[in-house]
């Protein structure tokens, strides 16, 4: 498919927006390899984490076409400075604890559902073909999320408190999933990016309704949100995971695998 | 008899796999796992991630009986000088597909 400039300056910026939120969640994943609370559930969060870097991969090599410029997925990630990270700022939350990391995946992976639901209709073909491969990978994904809210919110009373605690504190980052500036406008206009202010109830109910499942208040929509990393403003998080993720390469640039 | 319990693990559940549909379900391991649902998914995870295969069967092994060694005489010796229970006698037609386990 050709496009125009404009069209295509908006469309690269839109997937780095996409890939940074996989590579940013990914990393905080794996930061759990090794550390999970038991051997199954490392595994299960690994693979995850997996699921994740792929996805980004194939959004970072759709900008490297757009921009018809030769630079890989490893140059996005590793030479780019935090404000140049679009990321959202729930995806760099701490893991902090087990019900933070459940919570803050649960959170994007009721979003990303209903994103790749409406993702697979692209008029773009690259797109289409990461959605339908993606969303069977974040039918996944949800199931394992869901299954330990359920677990953590009816297990005990600690348990259940954690997992409050949790959803309280990463709330405010949910609405910027629903981040939509001039790029959205123009890449919806053209049907090649959902409209996500049209799935927005419908993302709270479905996180409500679980919320409830599991023994737990429901949440306002309508609270107040934080936002900022679609501006490249972060939170004191995403500094720090850079710095780890970016420190090899950066200090041997040559260094191979 | 009872036996200090020292395994603070979930508890443990066998893994079976069938490798394509209409094939018989194979053991291919163990894991830990608090419930049924839970056991399925790592099972998902630990046994299935490169496509080996297409449906899973999670059983707690504690619902498994097995056969002890002592039970290997009586249970499975008799049957070698039985020769006739063997279907050696018999010739396969051409484009009988025999499944030997």
């Amino acid at each position: 498919m050709t496009y125009t400039d404009n069209i295509k300056e908006a469309l690269a910026e839109y997937v780095i927006r996409l890939a940074d939120d996989r590579m940013i969640l990914s990393h905080r994943l794996s930061e759990l390899c090794g550390h999970g609370p038991i051997l199954e559930e490392d595994i299960a969060i690994t693979n995850i984490s997996l699921d994740l870097l792929g996805q980004a991969k194939f959004y970072y090599e759709k900008v490297a076409e757009l921009s018809g410029e030769e630079v890989s997925a490893d140059d996005w990630v590793f030479f780019r400075d935090e404000r140049e990270y679009w990321n959202v700022l729930l995806v760099e939350q701490a893991n902090e604890d087990f019900a933070h990391t459940i919570v803050k995946q649960l959170f994007f992976d009721v979003f990303e559902i209903l994103f790749y639901g409406e993702l697979i209709k692209s008029k773009d073909e690259d797109l289409r073909a990461i959605a339908e491969k993606s969303i069977k990978e974040t039918k996944y994904h949800l199931r394992h999320s869901h299954d330990w809210m359920l677990k953590l919110g009816g297990g005990t009373e600690e348990s259940n408190n954690r997992l409050r605690e949790a959803v309280e504190l990463l709330w405010m980052y949910t609405g910027e999933l629903f981040y939509s500036d001039e790029i959205d406008s123009l890449l919806v206009a053209e049907g090649l990016v959902p409209d996500t202010s049209k799935f927005r109830d419908e993302y709270y109910k479905t996180i409500n309704k679980m919320l409830v499942e599991s023994e737990l208040d429901e949440m306002d929509p309508n609270a107040w949100m934080q936002s900022g990393g679609r501006e490249g403003k972060h939170t004191e998080f995403l500094g720090h995971i850079l710095a780890t993720l970016q420190y090899l390469p950066r200090s041997m640039p040559d260094a191979q695998w | 008899m009872t036996t200090e319990n020292k395994d603070t693990q979930w508890p443990l559940w066998e893994v079976f796999l069938q490798v394509k549909s209409g094939r018989p379900y194979g053991h291919v391991g163990s894991l830990h796992a608090a419930d049924a649902e839970q056991a399925l998914q790592n099972a998902r995870d630990v046994y299935t991630r490169r496509q080996e295969g297409t449906a899973i069967w999670v059983v707690p092994a504690d619902s498994i009986t097995a056969s002890t060694p002592e039970d290997m005489g009586p249970f499975f010796d008799p049957a070698n000088d039985k020769v006739y229970r063997h279907p050696t006698f018999y010739k396969i037609p051409k484009g009988v597909n025999v499944d030997v386990h």
